[in-house]
Parts: structure tokens; sequence; C-alpha cells
């Protein structure tokens, strides 16, 4: 079983992990979601979100733009960063189970338009 | 004037025909987004692609708080609907540019602060149907004015002496020109520091200060450092990446060790510097760039090019203007000016009472050859002011190193400018060279012996200040410059409880 942390902003992976106010936190086995539940934070601030996911033991956290500093933290934490990631929670989540997530995917969401020269916006 | 958005984003009704957007918004020094009326991204100069470190391929059709990432976005964000998240009736119009200062989190997880301004693009009926965001990349915060700049510039180096002066002429003199330098000097001289010093005294200083170590990385790595890489170009590029020179776009690029380039990578530094354009790994299309190069290295280019390890024709495009920082050694009267300046910096930093040199322990700083320069100087400076027992530091405080060089005495002031004590009598005058007496144990005619460790050196420091004291702690720590708590805790790690 393993366990992630995905920092929320409304329904979407947060775009600054420093900036964030709520995390999802849920347990994964065999491809299921086990359990899962919300948390918000009395206020932003990063290294509660750190401490969060310290004592609360997961093993993969998921954000959008985060510094270095906290990185390196949680990596010497033995914590997997995945960072950089655009897109809803339920993609994320979805490709975090497929295996499919990494650093910088911008998962697709509903109602993205196109660009002028044709290009979505949207990759795996 | 409009927007065509048929291929490729162009503007139309300006020149005799459409003027790719690409163009126009490329040739900016500051990062361009922008937006639709639902505030996605539909376009991204080059600009705002180093500064975000995100491709415009990727940043198309995201919502602008995905891609800019700025901390208004969560805070006050001038284009949010009044009606909150859900009221996405029609675009807010925001009439006059709104700007402030903010921060960004780009993709090399780096906190940046920038000015952030954004402003409606309307019809030609006058309608709201977009936005464009600007960002300005922030120098420490504040852009700094003119006066202040030429005191940055002029604090960075401290000198007197004769042989500096002409390098600090040419110093203003080329900061005014965009031509490549490239600064020669030995180890510690400060050749970082007049690279710095150039840029911001030059128009460039607005734009960023990019410092690549040539000699830091192995070769593969240093490519992509420095011309970044397309997502897919090798193995765990997972995403693109914009290099240095993107990075620095607008500004200055200091290629420091640029001797320990390889050669190679001197090929394509030459490409970059004919063409002003750079590949990206695994990139088709070249990217221009607009950037000062200042190059730096201790090794002797000439030599090495007749040895055949660094390309004639590259040291003639980055010889343009070559300034040469002479070493300490022969920065006359510098060394003294250097030993005042960095123990008033390093007595403030560490709120240390010292105020200066024995007479005995600036003869051999005068003395010493200084092989290190101004780096190893500030060094002893501050191990100085850390061992320091009293209000000047005494030979005893300095490193073995240092106490190794000894010459027979001759006459100095103390750094403070009082006259001459005990050490410059005729009978210490007469004294030999060998092992370094402090002045404890010049009076007690007790040798002082030399450490190795720190460890030693605290423990030495420790045991004669309760030595002087009569074991009294509280007297001793307050000699020692440290709380009552600091020195039980020494005392306990030393084994002297």
């Amino acid at each position: 079983m393993r366990k992630i942390l995905i920092a929320l902003h409304g329904d979407e992976v947060s775009p600054r992990f420093d900036l964030t106010r709520e995390a999802w936190i849920g347990s994964i086995h065999e491809g299921q979601i086990v359990r899962r539940r919300n948390v918000v934070l009395p206020q932003a601030s990063a290294e509660s979100l750190c401490h969060l996911a310290v004592t609360e033991d997961v093993d993969t956290l998921v954000c959008g733009g985060m510094e270095d500093e906290f990185y390196q933290y949680l990596h010497w934490k033995r914590i997997d960063v995945i960072d950089n990631v655009i897109g809803p929670l339920e993609a994320v989540v979805q490709a975090y189970t497929d295996g499919t997530l990494t650093a910088g995917a911008v998962l697709p969401a509903q109602g993205g338009g196109p660009c002028p020269d044709g290009n979505t916006g949207t990759s795996a | 004037m409009t927007t065509l958005t048929t291929e490729a984003p162009a503007l139309s009704g300006v020149l005799g025909a459409p003027v790719a957007a690409e163009s126009l918004l490329d040739g900016l020094p500051w990062g361009v987004a922008l937006l639709d009326a639902d505030r996605r991204v539909v376009c991204l100069n080059s600009r705002g692609e180093a500064l975000l470190g995100i491709d415009v391929a990727t940043a198309c059709g995201l919502p602008c708080h995905q891609v800019i990432r700025s901390e208004r976005c969560f805070r006050a964000c001038p284009l949010a609907p009044p009606g909150g998240a859900d009221a996405e009736d029609a675009p807010v119009d925001v009439r006059c540019p709104v700007s402030q200062e903010t921060d960004i989190i780009d993709r090399q997880r780096r906190k940046v602060a920038v000015r952030a301004c954004v402003v409606s693009l309307r019809d030609l009926n006058g309608k709201a149907i977009g936005y464009m965001e600007v960002l300005e990349e922030l120098q420490h915060g504040a852009i700094p004015d003119q006066e202040a700049t030429e005191l940055a510039v002029l604090e960075g180096f401290v000198s007197h002496s004769p042989v500096m002066q002409p390098l600090l002429s040419a110093m203003r003199i080329i900061a005014e020109t965009d031509s490549n330098v490239l600064i020669t000097g030995e180890t510690g001289t400060g050749k970082d520091l007049l690279a710095e010093g150039i840029h911001k005294a030059s128009a460039r200083s607005g734009g960023p200060f990019v410092k690549v170590n040539c000699g830091a990385l192995p070769e593969h790595l240093l490519e992509s450092e420095l011309f970044g890489h397309m997502r897919g170009a090798f193995t765990g590029a997972v995403s693109d990446k914009p290099g240095r020179f993107r990075l620095a776009s607008g500004g200055t690029l200091f290629l420091t060790e640029v001797g320990d380039l390889p050669l190679p990578l001197q090929v394509k530094l030459l490409t970059v510097l004919d063409d002003q354009c750079i590949y990206p790994l695994g990139a088709t299309r070249p990217v221009s760039v607009d950037v000062r190069i200042v190059a730096a290295t201790h090794r002797d280019l000439e030599a090495m090019v007749r040895a055949g390890l660094f390309r004639e024709d590259l040291l003639f495009r980055l010889n343009v203007v070559r300034l040469h920082v002479p070493p300490l050694r022969e920065r006359e009267g510098d060394t003294r000016l250097l030993l005042d300046h960095f123990m008033r910096r390093m007595a403030a930093a560490t709120k240390r009472n010292v105020k200066g040199f024995t007479p005995d322990a600036l003869r051999l700083l005068c003395e010493y050859p200084w092989p290190g320069n101004v780096r190893e100087l500030r060094n002893v400076v501050e191990y100085a002011v850390h061992f320091a027992t009293g209000e000047l530091a005494d030979v005893s405080s300095l490193p073995a190193s240092i106490v190794a060089h000894r010459q027979p005495p001759a006459s100095f002031p103390d750094s403070l400018g009082r006259p001459t004590d005990g050490a410059l009598q005729p009978g210490h005058q007469e004294q030999a060279p060998g092992p370094e007496k402090s002045g404890a144990a010049e009076r007690t005619g007790k040798e002082e012996p030399l450490f190795l460790s720190w460890q030693d050196k605290e423990r030495h420091m420790i045991l004669k200040a309760l030595e002087q004291t009569g074991g009294r702690r509280q007297l001793a720590a307050d000699r020692l410059g440290w709380s009552r708590s600091t020195l039980w805790r020494k005392l306990n790690i030393h084994g002297l409880v």
C-alpha cells in the first residue's frame, strides 16, 4: 500500500506548494483507492505541508511549483516528489495509480481550449 | 490593428504586411503572455518561456495561474471575476495596467521576484477580448538607481593601490559597451566580482546575470545546462529546459573557468558568438539569444592554445576586451586596507568586539604572500575574529599556515593606529624566526603550540580563559565572548567538566 499526498487548489493540483491550503491524502492498494481524505490547513505554508507529509508518512507528494529547498528536504525524508504537475485531482490520481504520472505532466482538464496554432496544450 | 489567427499569430494594419506576433514579442526584454477571455494562455514569448521554464506548446490552452504561478494569482488576481471563481459571464475589463511586485516559482524550483503587469486587450470596438500579462524580473527585489549601482560597483573592489586604478577605470568604460570581456587573474583575485560589477554598471543591469562554472559540470551536462534541451532529447529529459543562454536573455552570461570548457563545446560556443543563436539539444530550429558574454579564467589561454587545448578562434572571439586582475601581492598597500575592511565586516557580522590586529599579527599578515589572494585573506580574518580573545587579534588567533610563514619582525603600527607597543622593542626585533608566541606566551616565556584542528584550538582557548579568570566560568565566558550556557556546552564537549 502506498500513501500519496496531493497539494490542492480547488479541484486541481495546486500550482504553488507554498501557497497551498488544502491537501488530498489517499492510500492506494493494488491500483485501488482504499482510503481518502482532505486536510485543510489553517494557513498556506510550505513548512506545514512538509510537516503534514512527514507525519502522515506519505510515500509520494504531488504538487505544482515547489522551491528546491522543500524538494530537497522531502527527498531527504525519502518522500518521492512529483512536481510541476498540472491537472484535475481525479486525473492525477488515475495517472498515479496507472503508474504514468511524471514530473511536469500536464493532464487533460475539462474545457481546455485549443491554441490558435491548433495545439491543445495537453499531454500525458 | 487586428490579430490574425489563421496559421500563426500576427498583427496586421501596422505595416504593409502582417507582422508575425512572435517576432514582435520575442524582441521584448520581458516575459509576455497573451491570454484569452477565459484567462487561458494563447501566446508566450521566448523571454517568458525562459523566465517561467515552460515552452509555448505546453503553455498554450492552460489557465494562466497554472503557467505563471505568481503569488498574486492566489492573493489578489486582478482578472478574477468580481462574483468569485464561478462567475464567468464576461471578461474583467482592466482599463489601466495593474502592476504589482510579486514572485513566481519557475520549473527549476527557483523563486524569482518579478513585477507583473496586466492589461486588457480590446477589439476595434473597444470590447475586452483578452489580456496581456508582462513579467519583469526584479534584481534583488528592486531596480537599483544609478547612484546605488555605482556604489555597488565601487564597493566590490576595496583598493587604493595604483596598479588597480587602470582596472577600475577600464571597468566603468567597458560596462558602457556591449563587447565580450575576458577576465584573467589568479584564483581569489575577484574575477567574479569584476564580472558582476560590469553587469551592474551596464545597460543590461535590469536583465539577469547568469553564472556558469564551466569546470564544475561534466561535458554532456554542460551542453544541456548552457543551451537547454527539448523534451525527449535524451533519456531523462522529461520536460523542456531553457538553458543558461536563454535564461540570460537580455542580460549577461558569465562563463567562469572558461579554460576548462571541453573542446567540442568550444566549437558550439564559437557558433553562438558568431550567429547570436543557439540550438537546444533535440531542437530543430535555432533560438536567437541576446546576451553579453563575460568569460573568466585563471589559466593561461595562450599557452593552452599552443598546447592545442583551447581553440584559437574562440580566444580571439572572447578576447575583445581583456581585463587582468592583479594578484594581491602586487597591490601595494591593499593588504592592510583589506584586513581592516574585512575585520570590520566580520566583527559586525559575528557581533564580536574585535577591532583590529596586534602589531605582531599585522606584521605577519602583511608579510604573507597570499597565494589565495583576497579570498584567502578574507578567510583568515574570519578565523581570527572567531578566535580573538580580546579587542585585538593576536598571532595565536591566526591559522597555523599563516604563522608558519613568519619572517623576522619589522616596525608596524597597530591596526587601530595606536602607538606601537612592546612587540616593537629592540629586544623583540632580534627575535629569530621560529614557532609563534602569543602575548601570553611571551609573558610566560612558554611556546604557543600550533593547532591542527579547531577542536584543539578551542579547548586551549577555554583552558586559557579559565586559567586567567581563576576558574570563574562567567568571567571566562565573558572573556571568550560567549554566553555562560555556550561555555558550559563546550566544556561538556571537551570533557572539561
